[in-house]
């Protein structure tokens, strides 16, 4: 390029820094394996999460990708027989070593599941519940809290006067907000989504992918999804398994237009097979 | 539904942005290129190379433009999937983009030879191409405001307006042979001459091509109409 061109180009605004260069490593996985009994379901799994920003996993059906996803808050260690081995360290700690305290680790790590799950109860109280488990808040204080949540999750307007009633009586899309807002009321830094639009219509699913955008100011997100658009629509950065293997990971926009393994080129662009 | 521009934002807001920020470019682009053209025809008029010679170098960040939109449409594509609408806005973002950079590169030749032109004896035929490049980059200023505001009546006519940039490109074709007919040594500045007056009157064309874009973007549909071309240098045997 000349000189004029990038002076063109730079009062443009038109070129987009490596996001790579610019973002801090949040969640780093060396030499992580996991296993179901005997099933080897992740192969030396070697991948950083950056920071404040979404990574979505995506990848065929068994590749493996949930369960990496399940390694991150160990939600795997509730089941016996499964065993995560190698290290992944969040903040420059090994969370899969035993003596990483799991009420720590679900404190920093939310997540949020396919299929909304709000508890039977009122909706203030989806919110409290959680807090309650870890602080003790006044009245007001709690208020401020919940709302600050289910505010941020977008779905304050929808239910603040409603807040007495039942999380039942709420959408399928505005549960899974909901959920987000326990989630975030926790004040995690990292929140994974495993598949949190496929039970939703397009609007709902649209509402969450805006909400990702703007959670991403506050949290790290790792979101794993069998909708390969949606990964293209609302990640920075996105890793492609395969048969418990992590294939490529890199930018979103690199990854969609011009990705380095042809593995990663046949799965997307659906020649796989 | 397709006559009028969506006021609705779409739920994921960057979305918006991007196609706000590809429109923004291609104006950019596209008032790059009147600039040039603007500057080619005074360089004519002044008999000044060294304006010209800034026209040639300066058709680097029409270039360098259409690569970022480029890009930019490609990641639009990609990440975004558009539909619709949003289809017809991307692809026309590209095809408006390759037009402007057409337009570009016909301004910068019309500088070379002006250049050239301007080791020759003045030619008083040169006084009529400024004008055909006023009405030219007219046509283009206006196209390009009409598909900021998507506004497919000022693009048909801005395309109806090229009947006038034919006329007088014929006009001025007959002139120039008149030139070379009564001798023989006016024969290279005139050649230079309609070389030139042949790329503004190809501006034109590209100004119309915008033009059936933009209506094409609003309506979704080609606009077809038959055009009176009143070109018919091609077909000139005396």
């Amino acid at each position: 390029m000349t000189n004029l061109n990038l002076a063109v180009a730079a009062s443009l605004n038109v070129t987009t820094p490596s996001e790579q260069a610019t973002s801090v490593t949040k969640i780093t996985a060396r030499n992580l394996n996991f296993y179901y009994d005997r099933f080897h379901a992740l192969k030396d799994i070697r991948m950083d999460i950056p920071e404040k920003r979404v990574t979505a996993i995506i990848g065929p059906s068994g590749c493996g990708k949930s369960t990496l996803l399940r390694v991150f808050n160990r939600i795997y260690s509730i089941y016996p027989k499964l065993e995560a081995r190698g290290e992944v360290m969040l903040d420059g700690e090994n969370i899969l070593d035993p003596r990483y305290p799991l009420n720590r680790l679900r404190s920093k790590v939310g997540m949020v599941f396919q299929k909304p799950v709000p508890f039977p109860m009122s909706i203030y109280d989806n919110i409290a519940y959680g807090i309650k488990h870890y602080e003790k808040l006044n009245r007001a204080d709690m208020d401020v809290r919940v709302e600050q949540a289910l505010r941020q999750a977008a779905i304050w307007d929808e239910a603040k006067d409603k807040l007495k009633g039942s999380a039942l009586g709420l959408s399928g899309g505005q549960q899974q907000r909901l959920c987000i807002a326990r989630a975030i009321a926790l004040k995690p830094e990292v929140i994974l989504f495993d598949e949190p639009t496929s039970a939703l219509d397009p609007i709902a699913t649209g509402k969450i992918e805006q909400l990702l955008e703007e959670l991403k100011k506050e949290f790290t997100i790792a979101i794993v999804t069998h909708n390969m658009q949606q990964a293209a629509r609302c990640s920075d950065f996105t890793a492609f398994m395969y048969l418990g293997e992590l294939i490529e990971f890199g930018e979103t926009e690199t990854m969609f237009t011009r990705p380095s393994k042809q593995q990663t080129e046949d799965y997307i662009t659906g020649r796989f097979g | 539904m397709s006559g009028t521009p969506t006021t609705h934002e779409h739920i994921i807001k960057s979305y918006d942005t991007e196609l706000t920020r590809l429109l923004a470019e291609i104006t950019r682009m596209g008032h790059l290129a009147g600039e040039q053209l603007a500057m080619a025809a005074a360089a004519v008029e002044e008999r000044n190379s060294d304006l010209a010679a800034r026209v040639v170098e300066g058709d680097n960040a029409i270039d360098a433009l259409e690569h970022d939109i480029s890009h930019d449409v490609l990641r639009l594509l990609a990440l975004r999937q558009p539909i619709a609408r949003d289809l017809r806005e991307v692809l026309a973002a590209l095809r408006i983009a390759a037009d402007i950079e057409r337009i570009g590169d016909y301004a910068a030749n019309v500088a070379k030879r002006a250049m050239a032109l301007n080791q020759t004896a003045p030619m008083r035929p040169a006084a009529s191409l400024p004008h055909l490049a006023q009405i030219a980059g007219g046509m283009l200023r206006d196209v390009l405001d009409a598909y900021r505001r998507s506004d497919a009546v000022a693009a048909h006519e801005v395309w109806k307006r090229d009947v006038q940039l034919d006329m007088l490109y014929t006009a001025m074709f007959r002139e120039l042979l008149t030139y070379m007919m009564e001798d023989p040594r006016n024969i290279t500045p005139c050649t230079h001459l309609l070389f030139m007056a042949k790329n503004i009157e190809r501006i034109g064309d590209h100004a119309t091509n915008i033009a059936e874009n933009v209506y094409f973007l609003v309506h979704a549909k080609p606009l077809i109409e038959e055009r009176r071309k009143a070109d018919d240098t091609s077909l000139l045997v005396n």
